[in-house]
């Protein structure tokens, strides 16, 4: 049994006056990947946003129950929010590189987070954050050029580069490959292998075939509610609740 | 008589179209063929017919008619060879009030009372003529295009044809009013450079064109012209208004936008915001005896206050109120900018662990630049062509300083000055205003050109 990274006790979500999520509770386990499929508007975005209080941006978002991080409440009222982002990253659907240098745009957070304390240092992590995100050798010899030059695969390694610059626990991707070609998804993939072995990943992603090809632990999310999570082999196998088996089967969603 | 005319046109129109849509539904239902548009088309179709060859030519003859009543009236006196143009046209007048029954004079007394005999019968007649022309010529096209419809013809598109050719003529109107004030600016100008140096009016250090106004015109001679009118004094005044109008209207304006755009709950914008573009709607001449009786007395009153030598009209008085009124203009437009950033830098930033100054100071900021240097060229162009303000709360006086609490004056200011009153056109000191206002409208222009290149050129494509 690997260790848990993250627990979800008893989540509820809503915007306004309407329920987004209802009492999901579920653990992700450090250095795997875990996937959270299902259709459109089921609240996995919802739930992806809580685990860095993204939700807090909204100003009718109120988030009920608990969420720990290495036993820590991070809705806590003491809790940090900016330390909580440098330690939990985020990718997001679309490629939100900063109209930045390439350069720039990796070191924005060692830069807002004090991070390097030489100029020398800056370069290095951001080298290696580059090398990490499958990218440097793309852009070595052009990291003044504005991050938006990039193509759509390219700025979204930018932006994972960009998420592991500060050297974060946790990853959270929200949909990465969506707006992404077949190439540009299977390079993150295989990238998302390669940081597992440092980083806890989670991924919202539409895709059931990438679901199985890069998580270990799959929830499927329905109408706000958490309907299944286990090994993934487990729910694309034999998944023990009816609307799990229609999903995954193509039935709906 | 024009109202009574053009009143039977419109309801010759409104006829024509019902008699249109008739006789198309009458066409539908009789042949059982399709017409290609539907009956309505046809009426507008009639209609168009009906009424604007008419007006046209309603338009033609009015604007002739006076030359040519001008020219029967007074056949007999051109006859005689003897009058000049000016004459002639006076002797008209003098017809025209005999006609009205005004006589002031004895002289040709014959020939005036055949002429305006003349007078009184082509007044008439001219005005049956014109009854007879338009509306016999709009009945003959109603007829004919009544008849011209038939299962060929798609009055559809002739409409719409004729609806661009009307759009196209509305917005030739303001593309020709540039043009000619273009034109007339270009032609006064060289006009006054004919007589003045170029080189003087851009590099001279001292203007004072009443010199030129006090002496008799046989007087003047050139060292006298150069003297007069070099107009860096008002280049360098307008120079030191707007940069201090622009020290007042940037930081604030910006501030303003920031906190507009980010901070504010909804609740605040909406009722903050339209206060603040009031500010823009604030007629610049109220600007200006807030200028001249509020602002001015209190700057001078500081200033003595600290031992300085304070001007009663000093720019800092004139440059903050036309700062405070260009604020809206900085702060409405980097407003729109920075909210149109999109909103998923926001979320990378603050995904990054930053905090919401953090996010604007070093994401949102940056990549609104070119449209908040763009607000603030557009408002600097503002600055420059502001009138009111300055006439009221400047000084008149052209005098070079860099002196903010001294009077400076403006190119604008100036302007007015030598324009009020009465003036000889054609004196140099009158053409001055237009090489004035040429050089204003180039710098503007420039100014806005470039406003909008670098807004063009450096915005972030977002799709």
């Amino acid at each position: 049994m690997k260790s848990i990274k993250i627990k979800a006790d008893n989540l509820n979500v809503y915007y306004g006056e309407k329920q987004a999520l209802f009492e999901v509770s579920m653990y992700m386990e450090e250095k795997q990947v875990t996937a959270l499929i299902g259709p459109s508007g089921c609240g996995k975005s919802t739930f992806i946003r809580c685990l860095n209080r993204m939700n807090d941006v909204i100003d009718i978002c109120k988030v009920q129950g608990k969420i720990e991080i290495d036993g820590n409440d991070i809705y806590a009222p003491d809790m940090h929010v900016e330390q909580l982002r440098e330690r939990v990253g985020m990718v997001f659907q679309k490629p939100n590189p900063f109209p930045k240098s390439i350069f720039e745009n990796v070191a924005y957070g060692p830069r807002i987070h004090g991070i390097a304390e030489h100029k020398s240092d800056l370069e290095e992590i951001v080298v290696t954050s580059l090398k990490k995100a499958a990218l440097f050798d793309e852009v070595k010899d052009r990291l003044s050029d504005s991050g938006t030059s990039l193509s759509g695969g390219q700025q979204q390694r930018l932006c994972i580069a960009r998420a592991i610059s500060v050297n974060p626990d946790i990853i959270l991707m929200d949909e990465p490959c969506s707006a992404l070609d077949p190439i540009a998804t299977a390079r993150i993939e295989e990238l998302m292998g390669d940081l597992k072995t440092e980083y806890t990943i989670i991924i919202v992603t539409h895709s059931m075939q990438q679901a199985a090809r890069v998580s270990s632990r799959t929830g499927f999310f329905h109408l706000g509610k958490l309907v299944e999570v286990d090994k993934t082999e487990a729910i694309f196998s034999n998944p023990s609740d009816q609307r799990t088996q229609d999903y995954i089967t193509g039935r709906f969603g | 008589m024009g109202f009574i005319l053009i009143s039977l046109i419109i309801l010759i129109g409104i006829t024509s179209y019902f008699l249109g849509n008739l006789r198309a539904k009458n066409l539908r239902t009789s042949n059982q063929k399709n017409l290609k548009s539907l009956s309505h088309y046809y009426g507008y179709y009639v209609a168009l017919w009906a009424v604007v060859p008419a007006l046209l030519i309603l338009l033609m003859i009015t604007s002739f008619k006076s030359f040519f009543i001008e020219q029967y009236v007074l056949s007999d006196f051109i006859a005689l060879g003897s009058y000049t143009e000016t004459e002639l046209s006076l002797l008209f007048t003098q017809i025209e009030n005999t006609a009205m029954g005004i006589k002031l004079f004895d002289e040709n007394t014959i020939l005036i009372d055949g002429a305006v005999n003349k007078l009184n019968y082509i007044n008439k007649t001219s005005e049956n003529l014109t009854y007879v022309t338009v509306l016999g010529f709009s009945g003959l096209l109603v007829l004919y295009s009544i008849f011209n419809i038939n299962h060929k013809l798609n009055s559809r598109k002739i409409v719409e044809k004729f609806l661009i050719v009307l759009y196209f003529t509305c917005s030739l109107v303001a593309i020709m009013t540039t043009v000619g004030i273009i034109f007339s600016l270009l032609y006064e100008t060289l006009r006054f450079f004919s007589q003045v140096p170029i080189t003087d009016f851009l590099f001279g250090l001292n203007w004072s064109p009443q010199r030129v106004f006090v002496r008799e015109a046989g007087d003047l001679d050139t060292r006298d012209l150069a003297n007069a009118f070099g107009a860096v004094p008002l280049f360098a005044g307008t120079f030191l208004i707007a940069l201090i109008a622009m020290c007042v209207s940037v930081p604030v304006g910006l501030l303003t936008a920031i906190y507009m755009s980010e901070y504010a709950s909804p609740k605040v914008r909406d009722w903050a915001k339209p206060i603040i573009e009031i500010l823009a709607g604030i007629p610049t001449v109220v600007y200006g005896f807030f200028a001249a009786l509020t602002v001015a007395p209190l700057v001078r009153d500081i200033g003595q206050g600290a031992g300085l030598t304070v001007s009663s009209e000093s720019a800092l008085a004139a440059g903050f109120v036309m700062g405070i009124m260009i604020i809206p203009f900085i702060s409405s437009l980097s407003d729109d900018v920075i909210k149109s950033v999109p909103q998923s830098l926001r979320e990378g930033s603050y995904a990054m662990g930053a905090t919401k100054r953090e996010t604007i100071v070093k994401v949102l900021l940056p990549a609104a630049l070119p449209g908040i240097v763009g607000s603030f060229l557009l408002a600097v162009s503002r600055a420059i062509g502001e009138t009111m303000i300055v006439v009221m709360a400047a000084g008149l006086n052209a005098k070079l300083t860099a002196n903010p609490l001294d009077a400076a004056t403006t190119i604008t200011t100036q302007i007015v000055v030598i324009l009020i009153g009465d003036q000889e056109f054609d004196s140099p000191k009158t053409q001055s205003a237009f090489a004035l206002g040429l050089t204003l409208f180039v710098v503007t222009l420039a100014l806005n050109f470039i406003a909008l290149q670098v807004v063009k050129k450096y915005t972030e494509r977002y799709d």
